[in-house]
């Protein structure tokens, strides 16, 4: 076999291996998708779910479906989507596999910006949200200014944002401490996020803005390849290093405001949704897609087996995330590294 | 033809000077060595060169035009480097590192060509990993795993390419087969090769050019066999040396005297 059919072929079964890890993903997406279709309290058939999907057959089955339990699916889709890719981003960017947003603080952000609308000034809705998308870019906007020193330097930014994490939390800790019992219970949901409320136009707004923000990751994506090798490198290659980071970090802090800002800090999902994907692709790259789509299984699983109890307790998605995703990760590792050695 | 000048060119680091007011032109489709002193700032003289390091002062033109005015991917495709210590992240192999020289040649959305590929064996060929093509980087050894590199600058076809400290970490054998291949490399394609070399005899015998610097500027320079002497090595390394001709290639070698075993001759001036 001639060299220049190896180079070609690796492509070749390198594109294939990411689209197989993103169509994997899609499945799961697809079967968890139709059995939170179908599982519920009021059960229905697969019948009675597609009629009601398409808005035909009995009016309680179109609104079951098209009011409660479709909105919920396409929420945690659309939410755990923007949180993986926004952790990929993060973890790539600033070449750390510990960089998400729940670790730089960012989310905190989200919750503190919620929390003080909903105990201090007694919002809701959409302002509340966009009190929440307000925190987490006024953290990441902080910790800019503190980290930049001629250029980003990644350890500093992960240290800077790791301080703004606990101060945030604290917060968040105190303003509970203070506030009555019945307000704490709304507080509790932006303290672990969410997906059962997000509807309507609201839904809308977030599966909008997480598109725009996806087509947009697309068009600067690839210079993340040259940047995985060093700024050095990416540099003489030809890479506007420092450019090319803080659009990416921009487009990460956006992904993650938008998706706090209606499902509260989901743990765990960007910091673990971009490691399953990465371990899956196994490239040596920042593995976009495919970080993209593990986001979306993995929430969606995730607040399926919290909806129905499968756990003994009805719990939020948030609470579930780190008990599925921790798992699989810990095996994927445990795996991986038996087999490279 | 392309020509990379340093032009009163000052370097620092937060404030502190390291170099300061220095000229340089590396000679056109000749292997150019810098040598000298630890923290002499010759890799900082390097790093100014391809634009990695922000210049304090002075400027520096490629054919006459100034870099910092050029589009940095402009830049990627006329002149390469290869900074010191690179690391692969882990899974990438060896072609799709190789694969990443290609960058500056395409456009926003490029996707690898046929004539990519091409490009990315020739080098893979010429740097004699191509049997490596499909092996993860990280199992290589570091022989193997520097040529891997110099085929990724390779893939970059540029006419000038700069190395900074390339053989560093390689036992003596693996220093030559390198400094062999670079030869090969600016012999055939009629490379303008410059790097920054620790080892002096290597230097000596690889360079048409040689740049002896010594806290930031330059003592000397020019053919190894003028350059080279027991004066100069003094003046750049405060070490008393012989110099005598390398008994292989008739090139200076350079044979320290340090403090003990110092037993038969003085270095004889010049």
């Amino acid at each position: 076999m001639s060299t220049v059919t190896a180079v070609a072929d690796l492509r070749a079964v390198r594109r294939r291996r990411q689209t197989l890890v993103v169509a994997g993903m899609v499945l799961v997406v697809l079967v968890a998708g139709t059995g939170a279709l179908l599982i519920g309290a009021a059960g229905l058939t697969p019948g009675q779910a597609i009629a009601g999907a398409l808005g035909l057959g009995d009016k309680g089955d179109v609104f079951i479906i098209q009011k409660l339990r479709l909105p919920r699916i396409e929420a945690a889709v659309v939410v755990g989507a923007a949180f993986g890719l926004a952790g990929a981003l993060f973890q790539s960017t600033l070449r750390n596999p510990l960089a998400s947003p729940d670790i730089l603080g960012i989310s905190s952000g989200a919750s503190l910006g919620a929390v003080i609308g909903l105990l201090a000034l007694g919002m809701s809705g959409v302002a509340l949200s966009g009190l929440a998308f307000g925190g987490a870019g006024l953290v990441a906007l902080a910790i800019w200014l503190l980290a930049w020193r001629k250029g980003l330097h990644s350890i500093r930014f992960v240290l800077v944002g790791v301080g703004f994490a606990y101060l945030c939390s604290s917060l968040v800790a105190w303003a509970m401490a203070r506030a009555e019992e019945n307000e704490a219970a709304g507080v509790l949901v932006w303290t672990v996020g969410s997906v059962s409320d997000i509807r309507g136009e609201q839904l809308a707004l977030v599966a909008a803005g997480t598109l725009v923000l996806l087509g947009a990751v697309a068009v600067v994506s690839r210079s993340q390849g040259p940047l995985s090798l060093g700024d050095d490198n990416a540099r003489a290659l030809g890479v506007r290093v420092d450019a090319a980071r803080v659009g990416a970090l921009m487009l990460a802090v956006a992904l993650v405001a938008l998706a706090t800002s209606a499902a509260g800090p989901i743990a765990f999902v960007a910091l673990v949704a971009p490691a399953i994907a990465r371990r899956l692709v196994n490239d040596g790259g920042a593995a976009l897609a495919a970080s993209t789509a593990t986001g979306a299984a993995l929430t969606l699983v995730a607040d399926v087996v919290g909806q129905h109890g499968l756990l003994g307790v009805a719990a939020p998605v948030g609470i579930v995330t780190g008990l599925v995703g921790a798992p699989y990760l810990l095996w994927l590792l445990a795996t991986n590294e038996k087999r490279s050695r | 033809m392309t020509n990379l000048r340093a032009e009163g060119v000052s370097l620092g680091y937060d404030g502190l000077r390291v170099i300061e007011g220095l000229d340089l032109t590396l000679p056109d489709g000749k292997i150019t060595a810098v040598v000298g002193p630890n923290a002499c700032g010759k890799s900082t003289l390097l790093r100014g060169l391809a634009r990695l390091h922000p210049l304090d002062g002075g400027r520096i033109t490629l054919d006459g035009a100034d870099i910092t005015a050029m589009p940095r991917k402009e830049l990627a495709r006329k002149v390469g480097m290869l900074p010191q210590s690179s690391i692969a992240p882990d899974g990438v192999r060896v072609a799709e590192l190789v694969s990443r020289g290609r960058y500056p040649h395409q456009g926003w959305f490029g996707r690898h060509s046929s004539d990519d590929d091409a490009v990315v064996t020739t080098a893979l060929e010429s740097t004699g990993v191509a049997e490596l093509a499909d092996r993860p980087v990280a199992e290589l050894s570091g022989g193997q795993r520097q040529r891997v590199w110099i085929a990724m600058v390779l893939a970059q076809q540029t006419d000038i390419v700069l190395l900074d400290e390339p053989t560093t970490f390689l036992d003596v054998r693996h220093q030559l087969d390198l400094l062999d291949l670079l030869t090969e490399l600016n012999r055939d394609r009629g490379t303008t090769v410059a790097m920054v070399l620790h080892e002096l005899n290597l230097a000596a015998r690889y360079a048409d050019h040689l740049v002896v610097m010594s806290a930031g500027r330059i003592v000397a320079e020019g053919a190894p066999s003028d350059v080279l002497t027991s004066e100069v090595v003094d003046e750049a390394f405060g070490l008393r040396a012989h110099v005598v001709p390398d008994p292989v290639a008739g090139s200076p070698l350079v044979v320290p005297v340090g403090r003990y075993h110092s037993s038969a001759v003085e270095p004889s001036a010049g």
